[in-house]
């Protein structure tokens, strides 16, 4: 019955989007609004029903409905209730239930709060936001559908990979798939402004909140991701260039871009087509992510499905959503008034540069991503990896840092080098001496060591646009600013720092023995058998000292589930101030020995306290943002009052 | 820039100079994914055209019966990897994957050194029922082809 209600609210979702790509469109032609009231309550109660749809399917899996087919393929009675739940976007239609949840929710609440845009560029914002969401309402009701009933239940579920019966998977999804999903606003503003042709500096600023509360999700996302990566796979890497990672880097890079270009055109209106163009690209890349992910076409954890059926059916969404898109661009971009001229030497200049470096990165990391697919249609099979992703994207990541680090403390419009040279000599010469020190001192690889090299300029270069200001009366928007590009630089900190230091012992020892990692020895006192719900473990005990200080236990396991049948291994850490020691325990030798492989990463933290920091400050920017349109608005409201009461 | 260019003509080079870097950065990435890809083998590839050594490369196939053999430091296995035809001898320190077994499927990341061993920095076995290495069920596929083609000779 619940599973029943469940697909009858998404069928009402379904025909409700259409209802509102209807009217939004028909609302473009000239006597075609009269229906044209009905797309914002459309939207909202839209977003209601795909909800509700999404809460029906969290409870077949609360309750482990096993005549319904997903619970069957992906659940398992004896199972934590918080992994049932979060099984429910565990698997393949589950996660696009998510996803088209998160969609319609995005659009009811453009629908409910934005009614700062001309009503029009709005109702084709709300209609582009309908066509996309109807193709994906037609995946899931025609090819995936999540509700479907099994002819007899099924006595027992097959159970939840077990790599996923984690804490990660109750937050990553949804974070990343809020940001992934979220971009499709700007997507739709996109096209509004197109058909309307409204690119103007307010509609940057309209749109800007909502990318940047998109981006913020994103970027939290995917430092979740990595460190659930980190520490439920037991390899010890935080970033493997994954398909799969890089299909959520790619839409952040062109968000990124994105919010940089918007706020050229908020403050200077300029690059008007460019950032129109990133509004489109953005959630571009998160569909191509999700063709990659739900296609089949690629392995991976994340990579449920593997029917071609359903792959022939993204690509044709895709295809349709942003061909169109384009050919819209294509069309209007030529209308698009040119914007406001700018010295190479500005704010504008700099940001421009850095848009052009974010697009080169997200087209190396796009062609590595899609290479080996296209290697095999003429049959030759290759992986792509680190030896190409890191050196290639280095080359345009360190200018676009450089620049990152000058480009807050120059003027809009134009600007002296002498004005700033000061600050950039500071700047460099820490980069410098940083370098040098590494190179003399150290043998560390060139491109970690250009990586703590930058990240000290940028630490330090993060903090110069507050030189001089009453800090009291800084905007928050500002604030944010520094936090985002301090947050940069501290992630940089980490991921040279795991490169360049990282020390690695794997060795066989006897219970009672001991092994010495960097500054830590680890003494294996025994292993023993233990078991959970779901799982029996043999569990290394084991006591670690950081350079003779007191001992720490530490227990990592090697877990075997037995739904689906499947071993696991449980790192251990113990995390630091100055770094985190990393622990595995691996099969038993024939002489009774165990196999251990110990870690000892110095600062590898930064990394998601540097992605944690970024996001905080995008939040610190969208609250500035936000607190000043309010303000704006109350004064031009009182202004109005007043020019009203002057006038009787 | 405004000092020598006359304005109207700056759009036009703003976009020759974006649309120049991003076609260089295209051009780059594919000279770098020509070098840098790591090609796959199987054992019968490896044997007969091997790669260079040193060049990162993946081995594909099935882990021989009775060929896993542990050196004395406890972490460093032996064993060969074969597709029926020709046998490699592969050398891994690490902890090996929870399936990985004897007259099961392997892939092996790593690179072929002057000896003639493959040294990999990395084993990837099949993980679970839903979750089969790309390149190891291609190749039972084309296994069972084999296998299918051979007995039809033999008749």
């Amino acid at each position: 019955m619940i599973a029943e209600l469940g697909l009858v609210a998404l069928w009402l979702a379904a025909s409700l989007a259409a209802l509102q790509l209807v009217t939004g469109a028909l609302a473009q032609q000239v006597g075609g609004d009269e229906l044209a009231v009905l797309t914002r309550p459309a939207a909202i109660v839209q977003g209601l029903l795909a909800a509700f749809a999404f809460l029906m399917l969290l409870v077949v899996f609360g309750q482990t409905d096993l005549s319904v087919k997903l619970v069957a393929m992906n659940s398992h009675s004896e199972k934590p209730l918080i992994f049932k739940l979060s099984g429910a976007f565990g698997n393949h239609e589950g996660s696009m239930l998510l996803w088209v949840t998160i969609m319609a929710l995005a659009g009811a609440m453009i629908a409910a709060i934005e009614h700062r845009l001309p009503e029009k560029t709005m109702l084709a914002t709300l209609a582009a936001q309908a066509f996309v969401g109807l193709g994906f309402y037609a995946f899931l009701l025609f090819s995936s559908n999540p509700f479907e009933r099994l002819p007899t239940p099924a006595l027992q579920g097959q159970g939840l990979n077990p790599l996923l019966q984690d804490i990660g998977l109750v937050f990553h999804p949804p974070t990343l798939y809020v940001g992934y999903v979220g971009l499709s606003v700007a997507f739709s503003f996109a096209v509004g402004a197109l058909v309307t042709r409204q690119v103007t500096p307010d509609f940057a600023r309209i749109m800007r909140p909502w990318v940047l509360g998109a981006w913020i999700f994103l970027t939290l996302g995917i430092t979740a991701g990595s460190y659930w990566a980190y520490y439920e796979l037991g390899w010890g890497g935080w970033w493997f260039w994954d398909p799969v990672e890089n299909a959520s880097l790619m839409p952040w890079l062109a968000a990124t871009a994105l919010l940089h270009s918007a706020s050229v055109l908020a403050a200077r209106d300029a690059l008007r087509a460019w950032t129109i163009m990133l509004g489109v690209v953005a959630f571009s890349m998160s569909m191509v992510g999700t063709f990659l992910v739900r296609s089949g076409i690629l392995t991976s954890v994340h990579a449920f499905a593997v029917d071609p059926e359903r792959g022939t059916f993204i690509l044709a969404l895709l295809a349709i959503n942003i061909g169109g898109a384009l050919l819209l661009f294509a069309l209007r971009a030529g209308t698009v008034a040119e914007g406001k001229r700018f010295s190479v030497l500005s704010r504008e200049g700099a940001l421009v540069f850095n848009n052009v470096m974010l697009s080169a990165v997200l087209g190396i990391v796009l062609l590595g991503t899609l290479y080996p697919l296209v290697t095999e249609a003429f049959n030759v099979r290759v992986s792509v990896g680190p030896p190409y992703f890191n050196p290639v994207s280095a080359i345009f990541v360190f200018p676009m840092l450089a620049v990152m680090a000058v480009g807050p403390l120059l003027r809009w419009r134009q600007d002296g080098m002498q004005r700033i040279g000061r600050p950039v000599l500071i700047v460099a010469l820490v980069a410098l001496l940083v370098l040098a020190g590494g190179w003399t001192f150290a043998s560390i690889h060139l491109l970690p060591l250009l990586g703590l090299a930058f990240s000290a300029a940028l630490a330090i270069a993060a903090f110069m646009p507050l030189r001089g200001r009453n800090l009291r009366l800084l905007p928050i928007a500002t604030w944010g600013m520094v936090a985002a590009h301090f947050g940069i630089a501290v992630a940089l900190f980490g991921m040279a720092s795991e490169s360049a230091f990282s020390k690695e012992k794997l060795a066989a020892i006897e219970a009672g023995g001991s092994a010495d990692v960097g500054p830590w020895t680890v003494v294996l006192t025994d292993v023993v058998p233990t078991a959970g719900p779901n799982w029996t473990a043999l569990e290394g005990q084991m006591l670690a000292s950081y350079e003779g200080g007191p001992p720490i236990a530490i227990a990592p396991q090697s877990r075997n589930f037995w739904a689906p049948p499947q071993e696991t291994t449980e790192s251990a850490l113990v995390t630091r101030w100055n770094g985190q020691l990393y622990a595995v325990v691996g099969r038993e030798t024939a002489e009774g020995r165990w196999q251990l492989r110990l870690w000892w990463k110095p600062f590898v933290i930064f990394i998601w306290l540097g992605g944690a920091l970024v996001a905080l400050g995008g939040l610190l920017a969208l609250i500035g943002r936000v607190l000043a349109d309010l303000k704006r608005r109350t004064v031009k409201a009182r202004a109005a009052e007043r020019r009203a009461e002057s006038a009787a | 820039m405004t000092g020598w260019m006359k304005p109207k003509h700056q759009r036009l080079v703003l976009i020759v100079i974006a649309l120049a870097s991003l076609v260089g950065a295209g051009l780059l990435a594919a000279w770098a994914l020509r070098n840098q890809a790591s090609y796959f083998f199987v054992p019968t590839q490896m044997v007969t055209a091997p790669p260079a050594p040193g060049q990162a490369v993946r081995l594909g196939g099935m882990v021989q019966k009775g060929s896993i053999k542990t050196m004395p430091d406890g972490v460093t296995i032996t064993f060969l990897v074969g597709d029926g035809e020709n046998t490699v001898p592969v050398r891994f320190s690490g902890i090996v994957p929870d399936l990985f077994v004897e007259g099961s499927g392997v892939v092996a990341e790593g690179r072929l050194d002057p000896s003639g061993t493959f040294v990999a920095d990395n084993l990837l076995a099949k993980h679970d029922e839903n979750y089969v290495p790309r390149e190891l069920k291609d190749m039972t596929d084309r296994q069972k082809a084999q296998i299918v083609a051979e007995t039809e000779v033999g008749k």
